[in-house]
């Protein structure tokens, strides 16, 4: 403890010795190094236990792999987990950014569902325009955001509390509104192709890429709303003042008003973020199937949640990573399918995805202390 | 010795008008008087000390200085013109920036990113207007070493460091940020001897650097080193302001332990049996004494030290 504590502000520097250089020249070669060490550096990571446990993940399914050709290590079995990787993901990244600002969302599984039927129902139902449409659902996301975050800055309700509301209010909507404007039926699809800019939404949202003979189908265009969302929020967070704030009111939401950081503002532009993403993914999955159900994405916010956690955000705030939580959607996404590879009931689903966010939650916690002790 | 009026301190710098002043300010919460009739000064390379027990007004006062509160009664004069704060960004804007107990640092976060929290650089325009990461670092690095601080790392988060070394790297970032006058509220007192030591170092250094401080704390052997002034509150009641040559340690000791009012005490508890223990200058803890050594020391060395700050005028 002492020890360490004179190591990093010398008693002696305060008054070197009168020839010597301007007092305490960083790097002036004593022989300390300038950095901490490459150990403490990696675990501070918060990236890096879901990185592992890709990797591990990745591992198991290629040994388990029960297909006749090992389809796993293909583009099909890349294919179809990073399809599934990218549904979970585009929500999974913004959460873990709300995580990390101290705040939940438990209304984002319930939300992705009801903007799908939005667009079902404005362009199946109402035959707008399908670009106009889409700017409906994306507007009504940001609005949901805003309302979810102006009520949870301005009551000091917890937000688990009123994103659950919201996410009951949206779920009774989605069956109850949906059974009484589409005639008693849950499900709404199109009928017919020929809606205005149907062709060109679905392209941008709903299409395809990389067709080839390996793999006839292509990837979905999702894959790339994936990469680009944790791009951005990998970026925004390390590398704006935004992502600063974000760190900073969910570490300590005083301090950082006290040195000007507008607290109330970057919690709303976060719900917004979750809330819009949501819009996101609705369109997504509208302009893929054509069809939106009832209910459709309730539950998966847990999902989203466990792959922000598996990804190192810190459940109570401050502390996490937007790769982290991209990571953590690929592994729930490998788990889903690698089961079905591996010729293993699908009951094992829950179980197996338990089992990773118990032990992610492990290690991380570890790196986590370890990282926060290192004071070498 | 009360008096508002500077000319009589035969001070360095006695010939301009103080930094911050503050002119009998008062504070009532509803009816109670948590301060009345309270003035000091504060002059550039002049520390400042607000003494007082628990419950005496020190934060009350320090607050109306940093803008948190403005006073029912008195005035607060920077350069000498009257000012009225409505919010610790004025107070800041005006050179006044203050320490307070907790920091207000995120413990979770790297040294350089609460360093520049809240007025973090950038670059470039528009969408790629971004967090200048690169000039933050190096400037968390400078603004460090020039109040005599060597961390080896910058990306240790905040909560990693020690009691002495977070009150520094708050220190070093009013300073870095142009205060011309720093407030530190208590800096010392939830810290061990070799720690308070450190935060006294930097207190030297500011002061050093040209800056006036208010030091507010209620022990006085760890603000007798460091002092030019001592202000003296007692009950929301100024007790006394004193130059440093008017007034010996003893003295300041005597003052805050409530002088006759605590004789009076001892003497009481002498007659309670079990607890002749506490009747020798119950004042003094045996941990308070064993700070005054370093501390003093502590006093000497910055005197004599280089001006480490290549950019004074900062
Ligand atoms: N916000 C407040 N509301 C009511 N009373 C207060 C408030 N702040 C301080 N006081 C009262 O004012 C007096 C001085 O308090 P304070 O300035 O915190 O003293 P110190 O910092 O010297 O311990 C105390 O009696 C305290 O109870
Ligand atoms: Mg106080």
């Amino acid at each position: 403890m002492t020890s360490a504590d004179t190591a990093v502000a010398r008693p002696d520097e305060a008054g070197p010795p009168p020839a010597g250089p301007p007092a305490a020249d960083p790097g002036a070669g004593d022989g300390r190094g300038g950095q901490a060490g490459a150990l403490t550096r990696i675990l501070r990571r918060p990236a890096l236990g879901a990185l592992l446990g890709a990797v591990a993940v990745f591992v198991l399914f290629t040994i388990t792999d029960s297909t006749p050709q090992h389809l796993w290590l293909t583009q099909t079995g890349f294919q179809a987990w990073a399809q599934q990787a990218a549904f979970f993901g585009i929500m999974a990244v913004p959460v873990g950014l709300l995580m990390i600002g101290g705040e939940f969302d438990l209304s984002t599984g319930g939300m992705t569902g009801f903007c799908a039927i939005i667009m079902a129902l404005l362009v199946g139902n109402e035959h707008w325009n399908a670009w106009a449409a889409v700017a409906v659902t994306f507007a009504f996301g940001a609005v949901v955001g805003a309302v979810n975050g102006i009520v949870v800055t301005r009551s000091g309700l917890p937000s688990f509390i009123v994103t659950l509301a919201t996410y009951f209010v949206f779920r009774g909507l989605s069956v109850g509104g949906v059974l009484k404007v589409n005639h008693g039926s849950t499900s709404i699809g199109l009928t017919g192709t020929d809606h205005p800019g149907l062709k060109s939404a679905k392209d941008v949202f709903g299409g395809s890429f990389a067709h080839s003979s390996g793999l006839p189908v292509g990837y979905q265009t999702g894959i790339l709303w994936f990469a680009g969302v944790t791009v951005v929020a990998v970026w925004v967070l390390a590398r704006t003042r935004f992502g600063n704030w974000v760190f900073a009111v969910g570490g300590d939401a005083d301090a950082a008003r006290k040195v000007g950081v507008p607290v109330r503002r970057t919690k709303i532009l976060l719900f917004m973020t979750t809330s819009t993403a949501a819009a996101l993914v609705g369109v997504i999955s509208f302009l893929q199937t054509n069809t939106a159900v009832s209910e459709q994405g309730v539950g998966y916010e847990f999902y989203y949640i466990i792959a922000a956690v598996v990804g190192g955000c810190l459940l109570t705030g401050g502390h996490g990573s937007a790769l982290g939580a991209a990571l953590g959607a690929c592994i729930i996404g490998m788990a889903l399918q690698g089961v079905i590879y591996s010729g293993w009931d699908s009951s094992w689903d829950f179980t197996f995805l338990g089992a990773i966010l118990f032990l992610a939650v492990a290690v991380n916690t570890l790196t986590y202390q370890r990282a926060m002790r290192a004071r070498r | 010795m009360t008096t508002t009026d500077d000319a009589p301190m035969a001070a360095p710098g006695a010939a301009a008008p103080a930094l911050l002043e503050a002119d009998g300010v008062g504070k009532y919460f509803g009816s109670v008087r948590a301060l009345s009739g309270v003035s000091l000064s504060v002059h550039p390379g002049q520390v400042t000390c607000v003494l007082g027990d628990n419950g005496a007004g020190k934060s009350t006062l320090i607050k109306i200085l940093s803008g948190v509160f403005t006073p029912d009664e008195g005035e607060v004069r920077v350069d000498g013109a009257a000012v009225k704060f409505h919010s610790p960004r004025d107070a800041l804007s005006a050179g006044i920036a203050t320490v307070f107990q907790d920091l207000a640092m995120v413990p979770l976060m790297a040294i350089w990113r609460n360093f520049f929290l809240g007025s973090e650089p950038t670059k470039g325009w528009g969408p790629w207007r971004r967090f200048d990461v690169e000039a933050a670092r190096r400037r968390t690095r400078e603004g460090l070493a020039a109040m005599g601080i060597d961390l080896r790392d910058p990306d240790q988060p905040v909560g990693t460091l020690s009691g002495g070394e977070r009150q520094s790297v708050a220190i070093a970032r009013a300073v870095h940020f142009g205060a011309r006058v720093l407030i530190l509220d208590e800096p010392t007192s939830a810290l061990g001897v070799k720690q308070a030591g450190v935060v006294l170092r930097r207190v030297a250094q500011a002061r050093e650097r040209g800056l006036g401080v208010v030091f507010i704390t209620h022990n006085p052997h760890h603000a007798y080193p460091v002092g030019d002034r001592f202000v003296v509150l007692n009950r929301g009641r100024l007790l006394g302001d004193w130059a440093k040559d008017e007034i010996g340690r003893e003295d300041l000791v005597r003052l805050m332990s409530g002088g006759a009012e605590l004789d009076a005490l001892s003497h009481e508890l002498e007659r309670i049996p079990g607890l002749e223990e506490l009747a020798p200058d119950p004042a003094v803890a045996p941990e308070e004494q064993a700070t005054a050594a370093p501390s003093e020391a502590v006093h000497a060395a910055p005197a004599e030290a280089p001006r480490a700050a290549p950019e004074e005028d900062g």
